[in-house]
C-alpha cells in the first residue's frame, strides 16, 4: 500500500515519459534525496502495521486486558506500559495505525475524484456550471472544519471508519477542486488544445487526453499534503469524542483517554502522539520533497 | 473599487446563505426531539410538548424555520436556547474570551512567522535556514492537541512559566493557549513567507537593482519584502476565521470559557440556535476578512488594481 503513496512517481513513469520527462526527472530528483527514503521508510513500517498488525504483535485489539494493571508505567517487560484498561499499550498503539491510514488514504482519493471531476467541468466549459460549482465549492469551504464535522458526526448513530470517511471528504474536497480548475483554466487556451480542437477531438477526449495529464500535477502534490492533514483531522475529532468509537482502535481514541491522566501518566499522552506525528510528518514530507522534484523553479 | 467591493459584497451573499443553511439542515436533522431529551426520562405533558415545539418552531417545515431564523438574524436577534436564554446574551461574553484568543494568535503568526520566514530567507541553507525548516514541518505535523498537552506538561507544570489553567487575565493566560492555537500558522506563515522572499530575490528588478548598486538592505527593504508578504496576507486572512473555529480544541485544552466550549456542549444539546449563531458569525468574519485581504493585496503590489 505504501508503494501506492510513495512512488506514484515510479509508476507513472512508463507512460508518461513517452510524452514528457516531466515525471521521470522527478523520479531522478527524488532518489538523490535522503527526506524521501527516511519518510518512505516510516510509512513502510506505518503502513505494515495498518495492513500486518500481527508481525508486531501477537495479541489481537482489545485483547489481554486486565484492568489490575491500568495505567502501569512502561518498564522491561512491557515496554510501553499498559492503558487506561489495563491492556498492553505498544499492542494497542499499533492497531491504532489502520484507521488513520486507511481513513487518510481513502478520502485524499474519494477527495481527489471528486476535485478532478469538478475543477475539469468548473475549468473547461466556463459559464453557469463553472458558477455553480464554484459557488458550491465556496460554501463548503467557509464551513469550519471542526464545528462542521462535529454538527454532521453527532448524526450519526455509530460512526465507524466509513462514517468519518464520509464527513472529511464532505468537507475536504474543496482546495483541491479549486486548484484543479484554476489549473485547467491555465491549460485550455493553450496550443495544444487549440490543435486537437482543430482536429476534431471531441470535448471528453480533450479533457482526459490533453487537459488532465497537464493539469494534474499541482492537485496530484496537495493530495499528498493532504493525507497527513486528513489524519491529524480524523485524529482531532476521535479526541474530541466526536470520531470512532470503542472498540475501534485508534490513536485519536487513546488520545482521548490520554487527556484526563497525562498529568500523572505522560506514557499514555506520548505514544500514541508520537506514532500520530511521525506518520503526519512523513507524508508531509513526502508531498514536499515531491513538490521541489516537479517544480522545476525549485531546483 | 467601489464597483469591485460591491460585486464581492453580492457574491458573499449566496456562500453565507448556502452555508448557514447547510449547517442549520445538518442540525435540524440530527435523530430525536431536542425537546424531549431535554426532559430526561419522565414525559411531557403533550399540552406542554405542543407549546414549546410552537415556541421554537420545531413543526415548520425546514426552510420557513430557517427563513424565520435568518429573518431575527438580520434585526440583530439570534434567538435563544431552550432554556429561554437569549443566544446573543449567552455568547457575548464568551465572544471576548475567543476573540483575545484568537487575534492573540494572530499576532503571533504575523510576527514570528514572517521574522522566521525572512531570517530564514536570506540565510538561505545556513543553520537557521535548515532549523526553521526542521521545525516548521515539525510543527505542521503535530496534532494541536497533542502539542497542547505536552507545552502544558513542560512549560507549565514542569517549569511553571505559565499557568496551567484559565485565571481570566491577558496576557498572562492567553499567552500560551495562543501559541499553540497559533503555532501551526506561524510555522505555515515562516514557509511561505521564506519561498515568497527566495522567489523574489531572483527576480530581474532585485538583478537590475543589484547592478544599480543598491543597497542590499534597501532592496530587500523596499524592492522584495513588501510584494514578498502576499500569501502570507492571503493565508493570514483566510486563516482568522480558522483560529476562531480551532479555538474548540485550544479552549478545552487550557480551559478558556470560550465560544468553542459553548457550541461543542450545544452540539451535543442540540441547540441548533447557539450552534448556527456561532457559525454564522464565523461564517460572516471569515468572509469579511477575506474581502478586507483582497483589497489590500493592490496596497502591497501596485500592479495588482481593482479598477
Amino acid at each position: 500500500m505504501v508503494e501506492a503513496i510513495a512512488a506514484p512517481p515510479t509508476g507513472e513513469v512508463e507512460p508518461i515519459s513517452q510524452r514528457g520527462s516531466l515525471w521521470q526527472d522527478a523520479w531522478h530528483q527524488l532518489r538523490r534525496r535522503v527526506t524521501f527514503w527516511l519518510s518512505a521508510l516510516i510509512l513502510t513500517v506505518a503502513v505494515a502495521m495498518a495492513v500486518f498488525p500481527g508481525l508486531f504483535t501477537s495479541l489481537g485489539p482489545n485483547e489481554g486486558c486486565n484492568v489490575r494493571r491500568a495505567r502501569v508505567r512502561p518498564s522491561d517487560a512491557a515496554i510501553f506500559g499498559f492503558d487506561n484498561q489495563g491492556c498492553e499499550y505498544w499492542s494497542q498503539v499499533v492497531y491504532g495505525a489502520r484507521p488513520s491510514i486507511l481513513i487518510g488514504l481513502a478520502v485524499t482519493v474519494f477527495s481527489l475524484l471528486i476535485a478532478i471531476v469538478l475543477g475539469l467541468l468548473a475549468g473547461y466549459y466556463g459559464g453557469w456550471v463553472d458558477g455553480l460549482i464554484s459557488r458550491l465549492t465556496d460554501i463548503f469551504f467557509g464551513i469550519p472544519f471542526v464545528l462542521g464535522a462535529t454538527v454532521v458526526l453527532i448524526a450519526f448513530p455509530e460512526r465507524g471508519i466509513w462514517a468519518m470517511t464520509l464527513v472529511l471528504v464532505l468537507l475536504g474536497w474543496t482546495t483541491m477542486t479549486r486548484i484543479m480548475r484554476g489549473q485547467v483554466l491555465a491549460v485550455k487556451d493553450t496550443d495544444y488544445v487549440r490543435a486537437a480542437r482543430g482536429l476534431g477531438a471531441g470535448d471528453l477526449r480533450i479533457m482526459r487526453k490533453h487537459i488532465l495529464p497537464n493539469a494534474i500535477a499541482p492537485v496530484f502534490i496537495v493530495a499528498m499534503l493532504n493525507v497527513g492533514n486528513v489524519i491529524s483531522g480524523e485524529a482531532t475529532l476521535d479526541y474530541l469524542g466526536v470520531g470512532l468509537q470503542f472498540p475501534e482502535v485508534s490513536w485519536g481514541l487513546q488520545l482521548n483517554v490520554a487527556r484526563s491522566f497525562f498529568f500523572e501518566f505522560p506514557h499514555l499522552l506520548i505514544f500514541p502522539g508520537l506514532f500520530l506525528t511521525a506518520t503526519v510528518l512523513s507524508f508531509l514530507m513526502l508531498g514536499d520533497v515531491v513538490r521541489d522534484a516537479l517544480d522545476p523553479k525549485l531546483r | 473599487m467601489g464597483r469591485y467591493v460591491v460585486v464581492r459584497l453580492l457574491q458573499m451573499i449566496p456562500v453565507f446563505f448556502g452555508t448557514t443553511f447547510l449547517i442549520y439542515a445538518m442540525v435540524f436533522a440530527l435523530p430525536g426531539d431536542p425537546i424531549l431529551a431535554l426532559a430526561g426520562d419522565k414525559p411531557l405533558p403533550p399540552a406542554v410538548l405542543n407549546a414549546l415545539h410552537d415556541r421554537y418552531n420545531l413543526d415548520d417545515p425546514l426552510i420557513v424555520q430557517y427563513g424565520k431564523y435568518i429573518g431575527g438574524l438580520l434585526q440583530g436577534d439570534l434567538g435563544e436556547t431552550f432554556t429561554g436564554q437569549p443566544v446573543g446574551e449567552l455568547l457575548s461574553d464568551r465572544w471576548t474570551v475567543t476573540l483575545q484568543l484568537a487575534l492573540t494568535a494572530w499576532v503571533f503568526e504575523l510576527v514570528a512567522g514572517v521574522a522566521l520566514g525572512v531570517i530564514a530567507a536570506l540565510r538561505r541553507g545556513g543553520i537557521i535556514d535548515t532549523l526553521v525548516l526542521g521545525g516548521t514541518t515539525f510543527i505542521i505535523a503535530i496534532p494541536v492537541f497533542v502539542f497542547g498537552y505536552t507545552a502544558q506538561i513542560v512549560l507549565g507544570l514542569h517549569l511553571g512559566l505559565f499557568p496551567t489553567s484559565y485565571e481570566g487575565d491577558w496576557p498572562g493566560s492567553f499567552i500560551l493557549p495562543a501559541m499553540v492555537l497559533g503555532s501551526f500558522g506561524i510555522a505555515y506563515v515562516a514557509r511561505l513567507a521564506r519561498a515568497s522572499l527566495i522567489e523574489n530575490l531572483r527576480a530581474d528588478f532585485v538583478r537590475t537593482a543589484q547592478s544599480k548598486g543598491v543597497a542590499r538592505r534597501r532592496i530587500i527593504g523596499v524592492h522584495t519584502l513588501r510584494n514578498s508578504l502576499i500569501p502570507v496576507v492571503t493565508y493570514l486572512g483566510v486563516d482568522f476565521g480558522n483560529l476562531m473555529a480551532g479555538a474548540v480544541v485550544t479552549e478545552g485544552i487550557f480551559n478558556l470559557p470560550g465560544i468553542g466550549q459553548q457550541v461543542f456542549q450545544s452540539i451535543q444539546l442540540q441547540e441548533g440556535t447557539v450552534v448556527v449563531g456561532v457559525v454564522s458569525l464565523l461564517v460572516l468574519v471569515y468572509l469579511l476578512v477575506n474581502l478586507l485581504v483582497d483589497l489590500l493585496y493592490g496596497v502591497l503590489d501596485p500592479r495588482i488594481s481593482h479598477g
